[in-house]
């Protein structure tokens, strides 16, 4: 397959999985301030900081209001990162390297790309469910003919690649959330708030009947971490998502013969997961564990571009 | 009714009936409602919006994807008509390409003075690397597109060869696929010839020119200048029917003067491109130097026979409209045969007293730009303002060598969905011929475009033309429907 082909599809699968995930993320942070006691940062704003936006907005981070948020994650079309960007640019390489993808494929993202203005709109009114709701449709659509129309080959996976250590990234963000928001001063760790502020955590990426499913016990903020990193059967956990990327790297080293630095941070960063457990993430730090996965698993992604001549 | 001009439908002069293959055709326009016309319209170029069926046009920032309009009135030919199109249009190809074998080689019909030397050897699209370079297996347009006229029942005219990278077969294949979506009970009534072959034709073409040392299963790519190009859907269309690898300059690197692409598993050899980018900026080391989307290398590769460029370098020449004048001379000196297909009489500005019967009647005539294409530069007399005729003198006296004129031609027209229901609009014909090692092939029909602008002759996509599906019928099919 041609690189340029490859990187194209490696970015189409992380461009889409960032759209998902940041509007989840607003979601998320939206819910967090109807919570009662909320105090500053809000909601908006914890998720804001823990998307990394904020090292790329162009204004004051700390006045930055709801609405001015919202539009520069999901409306600006000057942040790379913004919904619409994404989109955009996943379009653009679907358009690119439509030889490399089934119809089926290439029309959810053309539609998504045509109707988006549309749905926007909704927006305006006040209504961001609509808009997460339709982001989230679409994804769903992509991934229905991915599944159901691809071939089984490089082409898919190298979608699913991008997808998947975008996704490795964005739940490590997400767990993030909760280390920037502050609970309000008289309630403490375990309390309603705090308990609260986790549910809305799994609500947000779909995972609270998951949890429900796992745990019986009610929540605990260990067990919410621990599903969200360690678990196997759920399928955002940083877990699932590095065995899943190291999967793919060795059907491309098969069909390929192409090994290399990716393969090998790929397989460390898995023996690292499974060489811990909760207790010891939580000793030495939930925040600092978070933030070296990012730094692993950017790594890996510039090793994946450079084994794979992007 | 007022006398007009040749209708696909109703046929010509003062009596107009119903022409043979249409009629079943007429009877489905009376039991369909314009209205219900209108709605299926709009569906169809719904699906070419989603499905990404796009045209860029140039120079106009608004409307970055467009798409090109379509009518669903097909335009019908009948299956004997297009027999004889058809002998027309291999003769043509055929003579193209012994023409362009000859003037980069032995140059017989220079010495023979069938045409005068100036014309070739000054002509900007000739290429001198090509006097040196012998395209693998002697095939230069692997791919025209030669544009016909029709102005009665049996007159039929070529009005452009197009023999460098003629666009718009996609659209011919997508408007048939189209109206199978849309109609497909009037499609099964009609036994059209089919048109979807034309993809697997293209790479039977594209691997029989491999070059003789390339392997028994050649790698072909299509080189496309990418996705902001016009006609960008058209190559990922083409790559995605042949299999071919689509590819921009930069995937591909010479070395040791072979060409090869730039894969996940590392280089891979190309043996033929078929380029979708213009001579000019195949290679920045032989051609223009500011190119981005060629390939450094490209020409010494090529000279050296380890890869076959599809249409070869320097086939412009042959589209050139004062080499299109000369034409019938031309195909008679190599194929021993006048011209099937005739010409449009075309008057040479750069003869003197050619120039001056031009600058008298500009306002009657058509003036196109030798080296024009795409509707661009040219003048339609009878339709301009005073001022744009005046402004288009001035360009004519400036250079007239750069001119030809032909006379308005009475396009024929064919009936078209507008709101008001169907109305004549002036139609064109682009069919595609192809040439292999393997000998000349070419799919019944072609694009048929569409000028839909009420009394405009222009059918340009870039210039607001639209696109309709042709059909080939056989009478033999159609008399079983009139029963």
């Amino acid at each position: 397959m041609l690189s340029r082909t490859a990187s194209s599809l490696y970015w189409i699968g992380r461009h889409i999985e960032r759209a998902d995930f940041t509007a989840r993320l607003i979601d998320a942070g939206l819910k967090f301030d109807m919570l009662p006691f909320s105090e500053s940062p809000s909601g908006i704003q914890s998720a804001f900081e823990a998307s990394g936006a904020t090292l790329i907005y162009p204004g004051d981070k700390a006045k930055a209001k709801r609405k001015q948020i919202i539009n520069f994650m999901c409306f600006d079309e000057s942040n790379q990162s913004s919904v619409i960007s994404c989109f955009g640019k996943a379009r653009h390489d679907a358009r690119a390297v439509r030889t490399a993808l089934t119809r089926e494929v290439f029309e959810e993202l053309n539609e998504a790309w045509l109707n988006f203005k549309k749905v926007q709109n909704a927006v305006k009114n006040d209504d961001f469910g609509t808009f997460v709701s339709w982001v989230e449709d679409v994804v769903r659509g992509f991934e229905g003919a991915l599944h159901r129309t691809m071939l089984r080959n490089e082409c898919l996976w190298f979608i699913r690649l991008g997808a998947a250590v975008e996704r490795a990234d964005n739940t490590a963000r997400l767990l993030d959330v909760k280390y920037h928001v502050l609970l309000p001063s008289k309630e403490h760790i375990g309390g309603p708030i705090d308990q609260a502020q986790w549910t809305t955590l799994l609500r947000s990426v779909s995972a609270e009947t998951a949890y429900r499913w796992l745990y019986r016990e009610g929540l605990v903020a260990w067990d919410v971490a621990e599903l969200l990193i360690l678990k196997q059967e759920m399928p955002r956990s940083l877990a699932a998502c590095i065995s899943e990327i190291n999967l793919i790297l060795s059907r491309l080293r098969s069909s390929n013969g192409r090994t290399g630095a990716a393969d090998r941070k790929a397989r460390a960063i898995e023996n690292k997961i499974k060489g811990t457990n909760i207790n010891n993430i939580f000793q030495s730090g939930l925040h600092e564990f978070l933030v070296q996965f990012q730094i692993d698993n950017n790594s890996l992604g510039h090793s994946i571009a450079e084994q794979f001549l992007f | 009714m007022k006398k007009t001009g040749f209708d696909e439908m109703w046929g010509g002069g003062n009596t107009r009936s119903i022409r043979k293959p249409y009629l079943s055709f007429a009877k489905w326009v009376d039991e369909v409602s314009v209205d219900e016309m209108l709605v299926r319209q709009a569906s169809a170029e719904q699906i070419f919006r989603k499905t990404g069926i796009t045209f860029a046009v140039y120079s106009n920032d608004e409307a970055e994807e467009r798409i090109i309009p379509f009518d669903i009135v097909p335009r019908i030919i009948a299956g004997d008509e297009w027999d004889k199109l058809s002998e027309g249009l291999i003769q043509r190809a055929n003579a193209i390409n012994m023409f362009l074998s000859d003037i980069y080689g032995k140059k017989e019909i220079m010495k023979a003075g069938i045409l005068p030397e100036d014309l070739i050897y000054a002509n900007p699209q000739y290429r001198l690397q090509m006097t040196v370079i012998k395209p693998p297996h002697d095939v230069w347009s692997h791919i025209s597109g030669i544009d016909i006229v029709r102005t009665g029942a049996d007159e039929f005219f070529v009005l452009e060869d197009n023999a460098r990278t003629p666009s718009g077969v996609s659209y011919m294949l997508e408007d048939r696929e189209a109206m199978q979506r849309l109609f497909p009970s009037l499609i099964e009534k009609h036994k059209i010839r089919p048109v979807s072959q034309y993809t697997d034709y293209l790479i039977e073409t594209l691997r029989s020119v491999a070059p003789p040392n390339a392997s028994a299963d050649p790698m072909v790519v299509i080189l496309t200048p990418g996705p902001y190009n016009s006609a960008f859907y058209e190559h990922s269309f083409l790559a995605d029917r042949t299999g071919a690898e689509l590819v921009e300059g930069s995937d591909l690197f010479v070395k040791d003067r072979k060409v090869f692409m730039r894969t996940t598993e590392g280089p891979q050899q190309v043996d033929v491109i078929y380029r979708r980018v213009d001579d000019d900026f195949i290679d920045p080391l032989m051609f223009n130097p500011d190119s981005m989307l060629g390939v450094p290398g490209l020409m010494d590769a090529y000279a050296q026979g380890n890869v076959t460029i599809v249409n070869a370098p320097g086939t412009g020449i042959a589209d050139d409209k004062a080499i299109y004048s000369y034409m019938p001379e031309i195909i008679k000196f190599y194929t021993g045969k006048d011209a099937i297909i005739p010409n449009v009489e075309t008057y040479r500005c750069r003869e003197p007293d050619k120039l001056k019967y031009v600058n008298d009647n500009l306002d009657k005539l058509v003036v196109k730009l030798v080296d024009g294409s795409g509707g661009y530069g040219m003048l339609v007399g009878p339709t301009s303002t005073k001022a744009q005729i005046e402004d288009f003198r001035k360009a004519l006296l400036k250079e007239p060598h750069r001119f030809i004129a032909q006379p308005t031609l009475a396009l024929s027209t064919c009936p078209t969905l507008t709101e008001k229901g169907l109305c004549p609009r002036h139609v064109d014909l682009r069919p595609f011929i192809l040439t292999g090692s393997n000998g000349v092939k070419i799919v019944p029909g072609g694009l048929t475009r569409v000028a839909l602008t009420e009394g405009s002759l222009v059918v340009n996509s870039s210039q607001g033309g639209g696109t309709k599906d042709t059909w080939v019928v056989d009478e033999n099919n159609l008399k079983v429907v009139e029963e």
